[in-house]
């Protein structure tokens, strides 16, 4: 059996998208592994040729469901340079809340997702049960479930009041009660870590060298994490990347399972120093100029090139996602596993292919 | 019918198991509908339960938009499952491309490439109208048997 | 405002990208910033510890040689690339050869400016 080629995806169980690998297995173990793409590609780039500028946001909102405020997010900060506002201080602030609330949904999620892709469906069940309880605070904040839309250029249209506040954080209280509980479960059953230490290795430098990005990078040990630029109001909130040095599944799982914790701890410090004051400036003009900007996602870093030339659409519009630098390590993380660890590895790296192809 | 044929038939009619299938979707409405599943919203509790396998399915969710390279993924999962199958279209995107209409490679909705019996509108549709939608096609799914 | 890049030539490029990789530099990615038959602008980005440096990279025709083998994470986005705008990265491996995200060489490429004298916007 040398050298059996064997198509993973694009529809598989444990992939809630279709991504497609070309195996190349002898025996058990893999040897190669070339991904392919496609299924999801929209080319919604080129959107910004026929939507003006403002209508761009709805567009790069939908990039990616999981993280849609951080896409808008980014794309508003590079209009917001182009243009030359600076958004209230108030406005940065409910950014940093909705973006960890984003964070901490997604990050639930995944590891919903990982725990059933090792076929622990009660863990995967619990994880989502948390997670609605996050849902629920961006419905009733931001008043959709998965869409948030509450970035527009130049601030945020939504505001929270004070009775909000308090609600959001005895649930925030409950989250992390959920979390805590499960903690154990995720990080030191000895299912877990039989499928998961040890699996997937990727060292520091080479994780450099192949461009990983956000926990991917933190678990192989390197120190990076764009939100310490200090966008947004992240610049005055204190905190430290998570990091740890394994590199292999069971160190990612543990460097998200840590920010779960990270995330609502920014949103407590966000909330605490919340000033009073405007929710958006008025925007006049049209954008002119080329600019690069970054910002981090529950995946990684994230990365906008916007050109524009005054008129009304952008004259081209690049987006960098977080997967998109993740995929090239997967080619060589999956050479000498066992196939049945390649789901696990696969999804050790959270892909969102919806990103990727866009 | 025979005994056997009936009886196959009534238990598809009350557990009809469903596959979800993203075409080009943007995540919002996948996410959407593994929430379904969980224990809040809890779909299961009407019989289905979610495979992994196109021959096991009766009921096919579909996300998103189709393009050149899914449709005929697609076409083929739609001629795997079991007969009579009944297909829901969720969210915008399936129902005609929503947002991304106008991109390149996109080439709408997808009663395009096979037939919808369900429609769910919403961007991101809403758990409470996916479930909605799973209770019609089940009920086109007694009608059809 | 424009951003702060290194203007380069297509036979400094594989140097000043080795020399990037020699300082560290984590490879981000490319941006095609256009084409057409005149030719095309490509930025590469690069990131050493949170600090951005970008290399402009100008090149008239549709050829441009390959990164790969350098970062071999480029191959992605130069793929991308040879889709969406038609260009060709020598030495691209594996090379997809237009088949990434579409189905390849008859559908004229999405993004660039000038679709041909046939089928012009
Ligand atoms: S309908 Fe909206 S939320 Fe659903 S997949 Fe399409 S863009 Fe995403």
């Amino acid at each position: 059996m040398a050298g059996t080629v064997l198509p993973f995806g694009p529809q598989h169980p444990v992939l809630p998208e279709p991504l497609h690998l070309n195996l190349t297995i002898e025996d058990e173990i893999v040897v190669a592994a070339m991904p392919a793409f496609g299924y999801v590609h929209r080319g919604l780039e080129k959107l910004a040729d026929i939507r003006d500028f403002r209508q761009m946001i709805q567009v790069v909102e939908r990039v990616c469901g999981i993280c849609s405020m951080i896409h808008a997010l980014t794309y508003c900060q590079g209009l917001e340079e182009l243009l030359g506002v600076e958004p209230p201080r108030r406005a940065r602030f409910l950014r940093v809340i909705w973006s960890e609330l984003h964070r901490l949904h997604s990050h639930l999620l995944w590891l919903g997702l990982f725990a059933d892709a090792m076929g622990f469906e009660s863990l995967f069940m619990q994880l989502w049960k948390i997670r609605e309880r996050i849902m629920d605070i961006n419905e009733a904040t931001a008043g959709n479930r998965v869409i948030l839309s509450v970035n527009v250029i130049g601030g945020v249209r939504r505001d929270l009041d004070a009775g909000q506040t308090g609600w959001l954080l005895t649930e925030l209280a409950e989250v992390e009660k959920g979390i805590n509980a499960l903690g154990r479960t995720i990080l030191s059953d000895y299912t877990v870590q039989q499928r998961t230490r040890g699996k997937g290795v990727i060292g520091g430098r080479q994780a450099l060298e192949f461009g990983c990005v956000g926990p991917m990078l933190r678990a192989s040990g390197v120190s990076q994490d764009i939100r310490l630029l200090g966008y947004a109001a992240y610049g005055e909130l204190d905190f430290a990347p998570v990091v740890e040095q394994d590199g292999d599944c069971h160190a990612r799982c543990r460097v998200r399972f840590a920010e779960l914790g990270q995330s609502i701890d920014l949103i407590r410090q966000a909330l605490a120093k919340l000033p009073a004051g405007d929710l958006s400036v008025p925007v006049k003009g049209r954008p002119e100029g080329e600019t690069v900007v970054r910002a981090e996602q529950p995946r990684g870093e994230c990365l906008y090139y916007i050109k524009a030339n005054g008129g009304r659409f952008l004259e081209r519009l690049r987006i960098r996602t977080p997967t998109f630098a993740n995929i090239p390590a997967l080619t060589a993380m999956l050479p000498g596993l066992e196939l049945a660890d390649v789901p696990v590895v696969l999804l050790s790296i959270d892909p969102c292919i919806s990103c990727t192809e866009r | 019918m025979g005994f056997v044929a009936r009886l196959i038939g009534k238990a598809r009619r009350s557990s009809p198991w469903l596959l979800h299938f993203d075409c080009g979707s943007c995540n919002g409405c996948d996410i959407e509908i593994l929430a379904c599943l969980t224990p809040v919203y809890d779909l299961e509790r009407f019989g289905v339960v979610n495979v992994g396998n196109p021959k096991h399915a009766d009921i096919l969710l579909v996300t998103g938009t189709v393009n050149q390279r899914n449709r005929q993924v697609l076409a083929v999962l739609f001629e795997q499952m079991a007969k009579p199958g009944v297909v829901v279209a969720i969210g915008a995107c399936a129902l005609s491309g929503g947002v991304f209409r106008e991109a390149p490679n996109v080439l709408g909705g997808v009663d395009r490439v096979i037939p919808v019996d369900v429609y769910v509108p919403g961007c991101p549709a809403r758990p409470e109208a996916i479930i909605d939608g799973v209770l019609l096609a089940l009920e086109k799914f007694r009608e059809k048997e | 405002m424009s951003i702060a890049a290194d203007s380069i030539s297509c036979v400094e490029l594989c140097r000043a990208v080795a020399a990037c990789k020699e300082k560290g530099c984590r490879f981000v990615t490319i941006t095609c910033v256009g084409a057409d038959s005149a030719g095309a602008e490509l930025l590469y980005h690069f990131d050493r510890e949170l600090a951005l440096s970008h290399l402009r990279l100008t090149v008239s025709g549709d050829e441009v040689p390959s990164i790969s083998g350098i970062y071999a994470a480029a191959f992605l986005v130069e793929n991308e690339i040879q889709d969406q705008f038609g260009l060709v990265f020598t030495g691209l491996a594996p090379d997809y050869r237009r088949t990434l995200f579409l189905d390849g060489q008859e559908s004229p490429p999405p993004f660039r400016r000038d679709r041909g004298p046939d089928q012009g916007e």
